[in-house]
């Protein structure tokens, strides 16, 4: 073999450790994202209750991104998750058992999560129908639960005669949704930096690897079983978390948080913004609230109609189609920053071993 | 007693008619079709239309309801479904959900949101009573034109020529394009058929399952529950899965009512885990 | 070479499978010695992969056992036996389409030194894993292509990539589907000396159609037929043996 070459060696070993930072460091433009997003505190305050259902929308997405996008399961049933966390907040609150809001939210995630792994057994195996039909089953099966329940839910009228005290003790909601929003937003952004970090670790690595090529992955010694669970269980406590801020925020919740229409929508939330990047959902989440609030405006009813033949047209243009739209904010992103840089081919010159060292 | 299982067996016969066109899209050629409820319910809305608005009589209804929703099925076969066969089961997913929204909000446009009923002639209502057991006319309806159905879906699988054709088709299409087989008319036909069913189900059981604007997505699950249990080796497994989950479903709700859909949700969830492949199916058949 | 008295590395007694009605492998009962260069040969469909398959854990066996290091693995998953010490290479290339050489590497080494779980680390921070992804990386001429998304490699490339994943795993037995397929010659090479460079206590099974590798590189040859074992012995004995050149009608044995 040919003599070690200090230099060479250490250039592609710094190449290589570029290659993996690159992913995890902030690039301007999401920097930018989030200023923004924070920056509608202060500068939309009339928009406050459409916000908090966006960001509400963007946790439930981005929950869902963690699953498909992330591990390649296919879920139709996401509002279960979701529904639990919801109705855990409400009853918390409604009962006095937990009545700080901060706290009273984790028990909501803790609550999806244990649902989730309970659940995630039965999509471990299995092709993706039926992944899709167990997690429809599953959902409608809580539902159905919930509206039984009545004595507990409230059944088909919802959870009523919630009371919420204020955040942390110290900010109280009020009738315009200041506080709601702000504190929704800053769950969002705490979860979404947390994802964020899971999914650029080793672990977010080998999760893709599953959904890239299962069998390969396991022929490099990745085991499936407790990884899926993970992400599904993480996946639930996210969901689980969106619904209890659907009800600390609106001191409400109703069988609809359950339904299959959400976890549809979510599936499009999902879907419009793209997979398997995080913001995704997030931008799926502000076209998908805002383009219903223009629809609702002009035609109250047909929502659905909309949202159907939206569905229809996405598929038969093809999801990879729509999805390019990003692509241009993605070059832009690169010329911003080297982020992602290394997907390219490198601009600079490529490090070349044995063709000797630096010249 | 005997009332239970009787209306459990129309009203699985009927859920086997409404769902087998299903168990062939979803079981033999691997598309979800989660819109196959909105053609039954379009059968239903225009048996609906001729027999209450126009006096055509029941019977001819019926009929209507199967050409209507067969003619729906071909045309959205060739224009829209065809190109979405070889996409991901996603994709099927969010194309089939978008149908169904859409056609839940046309419905709604055109016909209002609130139950209807289809007439009934005079014939077909009140009881008879056999061997000293009063059963529901129409009922009985149900159950012998479901059964006469049904005999002749398997005949027509098994004996006929198109039956060879589909299962060439389905087993492997481009062997059977080899063959000859015009394996895009062959789904057409398919799906147009099971459509009619579907529709032809959704005017029969206006009655018994009701006729509003959700109805795709309230059966949706009893459809795929039908196809999942029953596995896809053959229509035996559906039918019998069909009347497995009729009866179940009637004599829980009779007998456990608090319960509600609860046990059959559970009957899919454990039969999904337990045997994917369907519990009517023999092992190593496929 | 070979320490006579010792377990196996790699051991199947009675190995059976069976498709329906087809049997694929029937009664092959196989020893490896440890540190071996074993080579697999037989005509196409002889059950040379599916043997291959259950070795690894990919096809669960209708019956017979499997032995590593004297231990039945037969129940464990794939991924346990990589742990065990068992990497493979496939026939035709399982890559991971999205990732770049440099993460696929790195999750097998990952896996290997037990940090593939760690969920609040940025991947490739720890100096060993780069410095061992770097070596491969010169290894099998990947350097080049580093940055780039699997799918999008050349073909050789790929195929090297396939070979270093393997690599990746250090196993104690390495199991080569056909490693130089359909390779360019140059990397061909590449491939064939990092297979005769790896430490003489790796066990390696070999299946490869071309008689030139498999008599340079083998001490030892099983020819499978059917899938049934047919003849073993040195390469030598095979090579004279009438009955493998009857299967093989006429084509040449001689190395």
């Amino acid at each position: 073999m040919r003599g070690p070459d200090v230099s060479t060696s250490a250039k592609l070993a710094s190449a290589i450790s570029a290659q993996f930072t690159a992913r995890a460091r902030w690039s301007p433009l999401e920097v930018l994202f989030w200023l923004a997003a924070l920056a509608t505190i202060w500068l939309a305050p009339d928009h406050h209750l459409i916000l908090t259902e966006i960001v509400i929308w963007a946790l439930l997405a981005l929950s869902l991104d963690l699953i498909l996008g992330y591990a390649g399961i296919i879920s139709l049933g996401h509002a279960a998750f979701f529904g639990i966390g919801a109705y855990t907040a409400g009853l918390l609150a409604k009962h006095a058992l937990v009545s700080e809001p901060v706290l009273a939210l984790l028990v909501s995630g803790a609550a999806g999560a244990a649902f989730g792994f309970l659940t995630s057994f039965l999509v471990l195996r299995g092709t993706d129908l039926t992944r899709l039909m167990v997690t429809l089953g599953v959902a409608l099966l809580v539902r159905e639960i919930a509206n039984r329940a009545a004595w507990l839910t409230g059944g088909a009228d919802g959870l009523q005669g919630i009371g919420m005290e204020p955040v942390l003790g110290l900010f109280r909601f009020d009738l315009y949704g200041h506080t709601a929003y702000a504190y929704s937003l800053v769950v969002l952004f705490v979860l979404f930096v947390i994802a964020r970090r899971i999914v650029g670790s080793p672990f977010g690595l080998s999760l893709q690897a599953i959904k890239g090529n299962p069998l390969r992955a396991s022929a490099v010694g990745i085991g499936q079983t407790w990884r899926l669970v993970g992400i599904y269980t993480l996946a639930a406590a996210y969901a689980g978390v969106a619904g209890g801020l659907l009800t600390q925020t609106t001191a409400f919740t109703s069988l609809e948080s359950l339904s299959f229409d959400r976890s549809a929508d979510a599936l499009l939330v999902l879907i419009i913004g793209g997979t398997g990047h995080l913001y995704g959902g997030l931008i799926g989440a502000v076209v998908f609230r805002f383009a219903q609030d223009w629809i609702s405006a002009a035609t109250p009813q047909y929502w659905q109609f909309w949202i159907g033949l939206f569905l229809v047209l996405i598929v038969l243009v093809g999801r990879d189609r729509i999805g390019s739209w990003v692509a241009p904010v993605r070059r832009l992103a690169d010329r911003v920053s080297d982020w992602r840089a290394w997907r390219r081919p490198p601009a600079v010159e490529p490090t070349a071993p044995g063709e000797g060292g630096r010249p | 007693m005997v009332t239970i299982l009787f209306d459990g067996i129309a009203y699985g016969m009927l859920l086997f008619v409404l769902a087998a066109g299903l168990s062939v899209t979803l079981g033999l050629m691997n598309f979800v079709n989660l819109a196959h409820g909105a053609f039954a319910m379009a059968g239903g809305y225009a048996a609906l239309v001729v027999v209450n608005r126009l006096g055509v009589p029941f019977g001819l209804g019926l009929v209507a309801a199967f050409l209507f929703s067969a003619a729906l099925g071909a045309l959205l076969e060739r224009t829209l479904y065809v190109h979405v066969y070889a996409k991901s089961h996603l994709d099927q997913v969010l194309f089939t959900i978008g149908l169904v929204f859409m056609s839940v909000a046309i419905v709604d446009y055109t016909m209002g949101s609130s139950q209807q009923f289809i007439a009934i002639p005079p014939v077909l209502q009140g009881q008879i009573t056999v061997l000293g057991i009063g059963m529901s006319k129409y009922r009985l309806m149900i159950i012998v034109i479901c059964g006469v159905l049904t005999a002749l879906l398997q005949l027509g699988l098994t004996r006929t020529r198109f039956g060879s054709r589909l299962r060439a088709a389905v087993d492997d299409q481009r062997v059977a394009r080899g063959l000859g087989i015009n394996v895009g008319a062959v789904f057409a036909l398919t799906f147009a058929l099971g459509s009619g069913l579907a529709g032809l189900g959704g005017a029969l059981g206006a009655e018994i399952l009701g006729l509003d604007p959700i109805f795709p997505l309230k059966y949706m699950i009893y459809f795929l529950i039908v196809v999942t249990v029953g596995g896809t080796s053959s229509i035996t497994g559906p039918f019998l899965a069909s009347l497995l989950l009729g009866i179940g479903d009637v004599a829980g709700k009779y007998y456990v009512p608090q319960l509600g859909a609860f046990v059959i949700y559970t009957i899919m969830i454990v039969v999904l885990i337990w045997r994917p492949q369907g519990l009517f199916v023999r092992k190593g058949a496929r | 070479m070979m320490s006579a008295s010792s377990v196996p590395a790699l051991e199947t007694r009675a190995l059976e499978k069976r498709f329906g009605g087809i049997v694929a492998s029937n009664n092959v009962s196989l020893s490896i010695a440890r540190g071996a260069r074993h080579a697999l040969i037989g005509p196409n469909g002889a059950g040379k992969t599916t043997l291959v398959n259950m070795l690894t854990g990919v096809l669960k066996p209708s019956g017979g056992e499997i032995l590593l290091d004297g231990r039945d693995i037969t129940a464990l998953e794939a991924h346990e036996r990589v742990r065990l010490g068992i990497a493979r290479t496939f026939q035709i290339n399982q890559l991971f389409a999205d990732l770049t050489p440099v993460e696929t590497l790195g999750l097998a080494i990952s896996e290997r030194l037990g940090t593939g779980t760690h969920f609040w680390r940025v991947p490739g921070t720890r100096p060993e894993v780069v410095d061992e992804i770097a070596a491969l990386l010169e290894r099998f001429r990947l350097a080049d292509v580093m940055h780039e998304r699997t799918a999008v490699l050349p073909y050789g490339k790929q195929r090297l990539l396939e070979i270093a994943l393997a690599f990746a795993c250090r196993p104690r037995v390495l199991l080569l589907d056909e490693p130089a397929a359909g390779v360019p010659e140059a990397e061909r090479h590449e491939i064939l000396a990092a297979v005769a460079g790896l430490p003489e206590d790796v066990t390696v099974l070999l299946i490869e159609h071309d008689m030139d590798i498999v008599f340079t590189f083998a001490d030892r040859i099983s020819v499978l037929v059917n899938g049934q074992l047919f003849v073993e012995g040195t390469p030598d004995a095979v090579a004279r043996d009438p009955r493998v050149k009857a299967v093989y009608l006429g084509e040449s044995l001689d190395a």
